[in-house]
């Protein structure tokens, strides 16, 4: 990895006292922090979330997706081995797919239909050899220098992750064992997906990676959550965090609820209601562990939540310095029964786009985007539950994991 | 689910004013912010689903929002009112001409296309949601009711959030 320093910046970025504890309000919306992040995170020395695995079961399968900016393909040959490369003609630079998802037995780019094999390497060009002996590539020209830039790739647990850099560490290391265990506990076992979809939020990729880090506002922005009691601070829950601090765990048991008063005094306290549908709630235990509800995020840009049934998996886009779209891969397991998956799928209405408890946080994270947009001196006080960002198995009023993707961003960014 | 029966003729004349009728003052109340009105355009079993194209296509049953039951739907109205935190906006729907089939089954088949524009605070005026509406409709007491309305958005990606139905 290059030395990184601020100073790549016109004007170099100086870190508040007070370090994990701040954050300047200019990194959500400088252009050429934006820039330099797709170098050093997104193009860096991690592992993207690409895709779902069942987005490429088949030979031939193919799927377009996004690391940071840059457009990716994932495709499954015919051999059954992954590959990932950018979507990006190595002629003109055209995008090579067009579609979401396809199966193919190679791809052609149409604007030249320059055409490569399912691992990315180029096959043929139209008119090589010129037409009536005249015109074509040089004598020079070697197919083999020329194919779809190649991303290592890795999966886990149905996962597809990709890296563009060679100093990136095995995928679980990168994970590490705490993280990858409790990934493997929600998505260890023949997945299925039960729905999809998007949504464009107006704020830089940050904000949301700090907001579903937040543990402490869960409960107070997402009135439904306390009332209905899926999710309190006042049950049984920590926060783990990983050796780099920058992926997280945070887990509730809901059986353990002690109501406190506080929560009688804050707005999430105050809407007193019995369902009317209370199919909706309708839960089964799947674990033996009590644990009801988690949120686990994989920096940079992908989590799994389990909200009492709901699985799904989210990943996030940045679109530009204050536009991201956050995707939603609702999930159940193979071996669901009919009522198993009745289950999740009532409970999807508790996230996505119109969730029940997730949809405040389409448009919170714009709030603070355009709280802070014209003052990119000024700085965030990040101080619940301490200043440091350490693991708390017995809190979780605290914005210790929001801390830790701030030690672990400034880290890889050499922010210092 | 709601298909549309190709084949089967279009409902009488004065059948097809009353469900016109009723699918125009449906959006209008909504428009209008009459939500309290919403759960009444529905029979008490009645499935209001919003979900995607690309979800309806391939069978996915986890759209947007589903509500099973009149009692999901007036949890989703106390809910946007009393528990979810958002910006105000208003929608406005503008609707196509409806497509109106007897089924099989005793109900009316229908579809029609929408177009939904959202203003904001702002004054910001934009397309929100564009799709169709795949119905099937009774009557109760000489009063059509939706058995079902699925809301199929031709885009998988909705801007910000969604708490009010369309």
């Amino acid at each position: 990895m290059n030395p990184t320093t601020a100073s790549s910046l016109s004007e170099p970025l100086a870190w508040p006292e007070g370090g994990v504890a701040r954050v300047p309000f200019r990194v959500f919306s400088d252009a050429e922090i934006y820039a330099l992040e797709q170098e050093r995170i997104f193009r860096g020395p991690i592992w993207n979330f690409l895709c779902m695995e069942a987005d490429v079961a088949r030979p031939g399968d193919v799927r377009t997706t996004w690391v940071g900016e840059t457009p990716v393909v994932v495709t499954r040959d015919q051999d059954g081995k992954l590959h990932a490369m950018v979507n990006r003609c190595a002629h003109k630079g055209a995008l090579v797919c067009l579609k979401q998802k396809e199966n193919r037995e190679s791809l052609t780019c149409v604007y030249h239909a320059w055409n490569y094999s399912l691992d990315g390497k180029l096959q043929s060009v139209a008119f090589r050899n010129g037409l009536k002996g005249k015109g074509g590539m040089p004598e020079d020209f070697d197919p083999s220098k020329h194919r779809l830039q190649p991303l290592r790739v890795a999966t886990f647990c149905g996962l597809v992750f990709g890296t563009f850099s060679e100093e990136t560490e095995p995928l679980e290391d990168y994970l590490g064992a705490p993280m990858a265990k409790f990934i493997a506990r929600n998505l260890g076992r023949p997945l299925k997906v039960l729905g999809v979809h998007s949504q464009m939020i107006h704020n830089n990729w940050k904000l949301y990676a700090e907001n579903v880090r937040d543990s402490y506002h869960a409960t107070l922005l997402h009135t439904f959550y306390t009332t209905f009691k899926v999710n309190r601070l006042d049950m049984d829950g920590g926060i783990i965090l990983s050796d780099k601090k920058w992926h997280h765990i945070s887990y509730t048991k809901r059986a353990t609820l002690q109501a406190e008063k506080e929560y009688e005094t804050v707005h999430a306290g105050q809407y007193q209601s019995q369902l009317a549908g209370p199919e909706l709630l309708r839960a089964w235990d799947e674990f033996d562990d009590g644990i009801t509800h988690s949120i686990q995020t994989v920096f940079p840009t992908l989590v799994v939540h389990f909200t009492l049934n709901s699985l799904a998996v989210r990943y996030f886009v940045p679109r530009g310095v204050d536009k991201t779209e956050l995707y939603w891969v609702f999930l159940g397991y193979e071996r669901d029964d009919a009522a198993q998956q009745r289950m999740r799928v009532m409970q999807g209405n508790l996230t996505g786009a119109a969730g029940l408890v997730s949809l405040e946080d389409g448009c919170i994270n714009e709030f603070v985007q355009r709280g802070t947009h014209g003052s990119p001196d000024e700085e965030a006080f990040i101080e619940m539950g301490g200043k440091v960002a350490e693991s708390n198995e017995s809190s979780r009023a605290t914005e210790a994991s929001v801390r830790g993707f701030w030690h672990g961003y400034r880290n890889i960014m050499g922010f210092n | 689910m709601a298909a549309q029966l190709k084949d089967a003729a279009q409902v009488d004349s004065a059948t097809w004013f009353r469900v016109a009728n009723f699918l125009a003052d449906y959006a209008h109340r909504l428009d209008d912010g009459l939500i309290d009105d919403w759960t009444g355009f529905f029979t008490q079993d009645a499935v209001y689903q919003v979900t995607t194209r690309e979800n309806f296509e391939a069978g996915y049953p986890i759209g947007i929002m589903l509500c099973e039951g009149r009692g999901m739907m007036e949890d989703r109205v106390l809910a946007l009112k009393t528990a979810n935190v958002f910006e105000p906006h208003t929608h406005c729907h503008i609707l196509g001409r409806p497509d109106l089939r007897p089924a099989p089954d005793g109900t009316i088949a229908a579809r029609s296309n929408f177009s939904v524009y959202r203003t904001m605070e702002s004054g910001a005026t934009e397309l929100f949601a564009l799709g169709k509406y795949l119905d099937r409709i009774v009557f109760e007491g000489g009063q059509p009711r939706f058995r079902e309305r699925r809301v199929i958005l031709d885009s998988r990606c909705i801007d910000v959030l969604m708490v009010f139905p369309l």
